[in-house]
């Protein structure tokens, strides 16, 4: 990792407690808030990828916005938006061949959905509320959304550690926010992985929130990347609003993955915006509403500065950006409301079993029955 | 053929596939050099290597969790949980993962693994080693779970069981492991999963059990006939799926039945097989439908109490005789 410039930790308890000081590293900044790179800093993105990430991000967040209106109109049902954790997201997932490596998801990680190839007609038929959006289609590495907290976490270890056993080629990513560490799947897959050097990244999203809770009520330890050290792991804390430091320490653990040196956890820092999900109430656990909290931390706004400085965005293509991805929404929620039509009830029964038993076959017939009206 | 015990015949099972497919994989706590505390990995480590009999650490929620993303990756895990009891640390995993990963992937990920566990009583373990709690995952869908009762069925459906596209929970019992003694054939063949098999044919009255219940239901078979009763007995041998048909056609023909299972009786898998019973040969029925259990009680951590919690003969006996005079 020596490509990787880390910062001597904070000396104060107030530091430690947002940075670490448990012997995790933490990663010098690159693309700092104001939109410039940090002193001595390079950009480690080529001008392709600096156009991909940001047209991902933007494109990520007009979803978002359509998602929680849509869902204010009834459209779909409870959704749960990435709007402020794009640099984390995006930035992790274009460190990853989406043709062999896998993502093994949370539940908030849309720009890494959009990078790894899902449809968005599929987004829209999952949150309308039909089976067909779970299943992802052939060629998307991706597993379904987790509803389970941390359950995801043994899955991504396995996965990984399988495709090391038959010499696949292939890195796993699990996605994981901060209030999901606190349960005991995380340390059991940490520990897991830990022993078997499987190729797989612990990306955790921390947004400082699990729904009313906050960080520091999560766990007392300095962070949650000093978990990491109970398990012989390295471990590194970035800012996630940071897209190019993100990318640059996703690259380098994904790379380690690789190699054979085993799993990375990294903490990816970074603020939840909006609400939990669309049936959350921030202002009754929190002061600072969702306008304040993207003026002081927007990823978006940082990485649009600093592209537009370099003249690889403005704002004839933002707008055109801004259209088609209208377009794009518009015709994927077409696609999934006609979708969402074909609704049978022989389809609570597909795919239960390969094979199902009598008695399964017998219910099916008769629900069928009933409803053939 | 071969006489081998209940252990000897699952350890056959699992060399006979890992031979036939290097695509499976063992992995649990203590498998390897030691051989599993039941010695039913004995051998395995030294003929297929570390990385195909792996000893993890203790912690069954990844153990399946594990098995889960293995499974995905195109491996075919077959994870040991050390006993029963210590499932529930994983049930979450076995029960909203494992069971439904082919179901919430719409079929694009699937989890062809095999979980084993011995379970059940009367071997002075201590406590959470010996419940029998097969009637909690027999209510999870889309998982299978089977309970063989003899040498021959453990080894053909654990080979059937590893086959299997979906995930299936494979039950030893624990006493059973070296008292069940029977003929086995040397090589490869399976038993299918979800048939009941007749241990014994009869026309008086039925005994239903599975798994360390059924040489007890056949010793009290005994008992009554040589007071002139016959009595037909029936090893379940899957609890998923219910072999619905082999239960209706014989209790059709005897008019009783009784059900015996370690477990405790209230809400218990004797009362899915006396339901099961009532829909379909109510009206064949000459007496109410018996079910032998143990109390509604912890199982006993102290070897002084686990002679009264088990089903015995006494209690058999008693609910037969019920059923017969009714």
């Amino acid at each position: 990792m020596e490509t990787i410039k880390t910062e001597s930790p904070p000396d104060t308890l107030a530091d430690k407690q947002r940075f670490g000081g448990h012997g995790e590293n933490i990663v010098a900044p690159i693309l700092q808030a104001d939109g410039t790179l940090a002193a001595g800093a390079e950009c480690p993105m080529d001008d392709d990828q600096v156009q991909e990430v940001l047209s991902l991000m933007i494109r990520s967040r007009l979803i978002d916005e359509r998602g929680v209106s849509y869902q204010r109109q009834g459209r779909i049902g409870t959704f749960s938006e990435n709007r402020g954790q794009e640099g984390a997201s995006a930035g992790s997932a274009m460190a990853l061949n989406a043709e062999t490596d896998w993502v093994v998801q949370s539940y908030r990680e849309l720009p890494v959905l959009l990078r790894q190839g899902m449809p968005l007609e599929q987004y829209w038929t999952l949150f309308i509320g039909h089976p067909d959006g779970w299943g992802f289609p052939e060629g998307v590495n991706v597993w379904p959304l987790q509803i389970e907290l941390g359950a995801q976490m043994p899955h991504a270890v396995g996965m990984a550690w399988g495709f090391k056993r038959q010499q696949r080629p292939g890195v796993v990513v699990g996605y994981i926010g901060d209030g999901a560490t606190s349960e005991g799947d995380f340390y059991e897959a940490g520990n897991l992985a830990g022993v078997t050097k499987a190729p797989v990244v612990f990306f955790v999203q921390n947004n400082g929130w699990a729904i009313s809770t906050p960080r520091e009520r999560q766990t007392a330890a300095s962070s949650i990347a000093a978990k990491a050290a109970g398990w012989g792991m390295p471990s590194y804390i970035v800012d996630g609003n940071d897209v190019f430091a993100v990318y640059s320490v996703m690259r380098e653990a994904v790379a380690r993955a690789r190699n054979g040196e085993g799993a990375t956890l990294i903490e990816a820092q970074t603020y939840r915006v909006g609400a939990h999900n669309t049936s959350d109430a921030p202002s009754r656990y929190r002061t600072e509403d969702g306008a304040d909290a993207i003026a002081r931390t927007d990823p978006l706004v940082r990485l649009r500065t600093y592209a537009t400085s370099l003249g690889l965005w403005d704002a004839d293509r933002d707008a055109a950006l801004t259209e088609s991805t209208y377009i794009e929404i518009d015709e994927a929620f077409k696609v999934a409301h006609e979708r969402a039509k074909v609704r049978t009830p022989s389809m609570l029964f597909d795919h239960v079993y390969a094979d199902p038993p009598a008695r399964t076959i017998r219910q099916r017939e008769t629900i069928e029955k009933e409803f053939d009206q | 053929m071969t006489t081998l015990t209940m252990v000897e015949a699952v350890r056959s099972a699992l060399m006979t596939e890992m031979e036939r497919d290097d695509r499976v994989m063992v992995l649990g706590e203590d498998v390897g050099k030691l051989g599993g505390v039941y010695r039913a990995t004995e051998g395995l480590i030294e003929r297929f290597g570390p990385d195909r009999v792996f000893d993890t650490p203790i912690a069954e929620a990844s153990i399946i969790g594990a098995s889960v993303g293995l499974a995905a990756s195109g491996v075919i895990p077959v994870a040991e949980l050390q006993f029963l009891g210590f499932g529930h640390l994983a049930f979450h995993q076995v029960a909203h993962q494992l069971a439904r990963l082919r179901y919430r992937s719409r079929g694009k990920l699937t989890a062809p693994v095999t979980i084993r566990a011995p379970f059940g009583g009367g071997v002075r373990a201590l406590e959470i080693h010996s419940d029998a709690y097969e009637s909690m995952y027999a209510n999870v869908p889309g998982l299978k779970v089977v309970a063989p009762a003899t040498a021959h069925d453990a080894k053909g459906m654990l080979l059937a069981s590893i086959r299997d596209e979906d995930p299936v929970l494979f039950l030893e019992p624990l006493r059973g492991y070296r008292l069940i003694k029977d003929e086995v054939p040397d090589g490869d063949y399976t038993v299918e999963l979800g048939k009941a098999r007749i241990a014994r044919e009869g026309n008086d009255i039925t005994l239903i059990a599975w798994s360390g219940m059924v040489p007890q239901a056949e010793r009290a078979a005994d008992t009554l006939a040589s007071e002139g009763i016959s009595a037909e007995v029936i090893d379940l041998r899957s609890i998923t799926p219910l072999d619905v048909d082999t239960l209706a056609t014989s209790v059709a023909k005897t008019g009783r039945a009784v059900i015996i299972q370690e477990g405790p009786l209230s809400s218990g898998f004797a009362a899915e097989v006396a339901t099961t019973i009532a829909e379909e040969v109510f009206y064949s029925l000459e007496a109410p439908v018996q079910r032998v259990a143990g109390p509604d009680t912890p199982y006993p951590f102290a070897a002084a109490l686990e002679d009264f919690y088990l089903p015995g003969q006494s209690r058999i006996l008693g609910a037969a005789r019920k059923a017969l005079s009714a």
